[in-house]
């Protein structure tokens, strides 16, 4: 099916799982903050994917709803495929999403956990709270970048954007009605 | 509940019974829902589903699980649901609310991929993404606007705080500086802020 033919063994698969499980400790901000890594590891050192393969991986979990931490997923699942068979791909999407959370969780939650029984001390409470005006330029920074990604966002998608921001902010709309209504404006060439 | 605190904060006492998942399976629906909602930013649909829409917690909550989830590794949406699950029900709510969030999302992002091959370059698919994108683009600015409330009630003085929030703006989106950076010169610039005005 794919033409990129591979071999993977047990070996091969193990090293991509410890792999993943390394990366995912490392994965401050968001697992795309190690795609640059897992580029060499995968396309790279092993020739396991092709370029245009991981390009399509990141590109595919970007479109679609959910944590971009999917593209991970899509990764394993090609990995599989050009190492010939669906139940490889199926393997390779568990190897490669379990080895990206499983640390990273399992981190977070006892923190998360310690925090939570110490939310009266003064450091905590200073941590928490003195992040608030990072989070809300976080949000716009992010705002911006997807306006205007693309290239090709004109004076309408803009528009669209910004009439949404009014909407979701002013009323409790639900937001499938507002991506529904993006979805047939866009589908249609009107924005 | 430590009584020498000055925070309204930290006392904060709501007099009704908190709304909260129900059970783990209200609990993996909910986190499923607004995942399928999330394109290009999961953590805007969780303040619009479950700030202000089901109140399992408040805006200062959200902002500050969302600290902890920023810090961690990990990915952030992830995270975040991970920590309101085991808020409410301990290791079993954090592996039902990091099911939820991946468990759907992930199947259908392979069906994606597989019917990719076929549509991707028919200019209704590509559209339609492009309009739920600025959509997305809109919910994401509407979050801020709407988190910026929290502003007003923080130990970090006002003055200092739309300073920060400016100035990570303009370094992340216009001058592309690296996320790592910005959140450890300003984040921690607002962490000693606070801490001085947690004092007084």
């Amino acid at each position: 099916m794919s033409p990129h033919q591979i071999i993977l063994g047990l070996q091969d698969w193990i090293s991509l799982f410890g792999h993943f499980l390394g990366l995912s400790l490392m994965s401050l901000g968001g697992a795309m903050s190690t795609s640059a890594e897992m580029h060499r590891y995968l396309v790279e050192q092993h020739g396991w994917l092709t370029q245009t393969q991981f390009n399509e991986a990141i590109a595919l979990a970007q479109a679609a709803p959910g944590p971009n931490v999917l593209f991970v997923a899509l990764m394993g699942w090609q990995v599989g495929l050009n190492a010939g068979s669906h139940v490889a791909a199926v393997c390779g999407v568990f190897v490669c999403l379990v080895g990206i959370l499983f640390p990273s969780t399992i981190f977070t939650y006892q923190v998360a956990q310690w925090g939570h029984r110490n939310r009266q001390l003064r450091g905590v409470r200073a941590f928490k709270q003195g992040m608030a005006p990072l989070v809300i330029g976080m949000l716009l920074s992010t705002a911006w970048l997807l306006a205007s990604s693309g290239g090709s966002a004109g004076p309408k998608l803009w528009l669209l954007s910004i009439a949404s921001a009014l909407v979701i902010w002013r009323t409790r709309i639900h937001l499938l009605w507002l991506l529904g209504a993006g979805a047939v404006l866009g589908g249609f060439g009107l924005v | 509940m430590n009584m020498r605190l000055p925070d309204s904060n930290a006392m904060q006492q709501p007099a009704a019974p908190r709304p909260g998942p129900t059970s783990l399976s209200d609990l993996f629906f909910s986190v499923t829902i607004l995942a399928l909602q999330g394109f290009g930013g999961v953590l805007a649909v969780i303040q619009r589903e479950l700030v202000e829409r089901k109140r399992w917690l408040t805006n200062e909550e959200f902002i500050e699980d969302w600290a902890v989830a920023q810090v961690m590794p990990g990915p952030n949406a992830v995270n975040l649901c991970m920590m309101i699950g085991a808020r409410h029900f301990g290791l079993a709510g954090a592996l039902t609310a990091v099911a939820g969030m991946i468990t759907f999302p992930l199947l259908l992002v392979l069906l994606l991929a597989a019917l990719h091959a076929q549509y991707a370059d028919h200019p209704a698919v590509a559209g339609a993404l492009r309009g739920m994108a600025a959509v997305s683009a809109g919910l994401i600015a509407a979050t801020a606007a709407r988190l910026a409330v929290a502003l007003f009630k923080s130990p970090v003085p006002l003055a200092w705080g739309v300073a920060i929030a400016v100035a990570s703006f303009v370094l992340l989106a216009w001058v592309r500086v690296p996320l790592a950076v910005v959140l450890v010169a300003l984040g921690g610039l607002g962490c000693v802020l606070a801490w001085r005005g947690l004092r007084s």
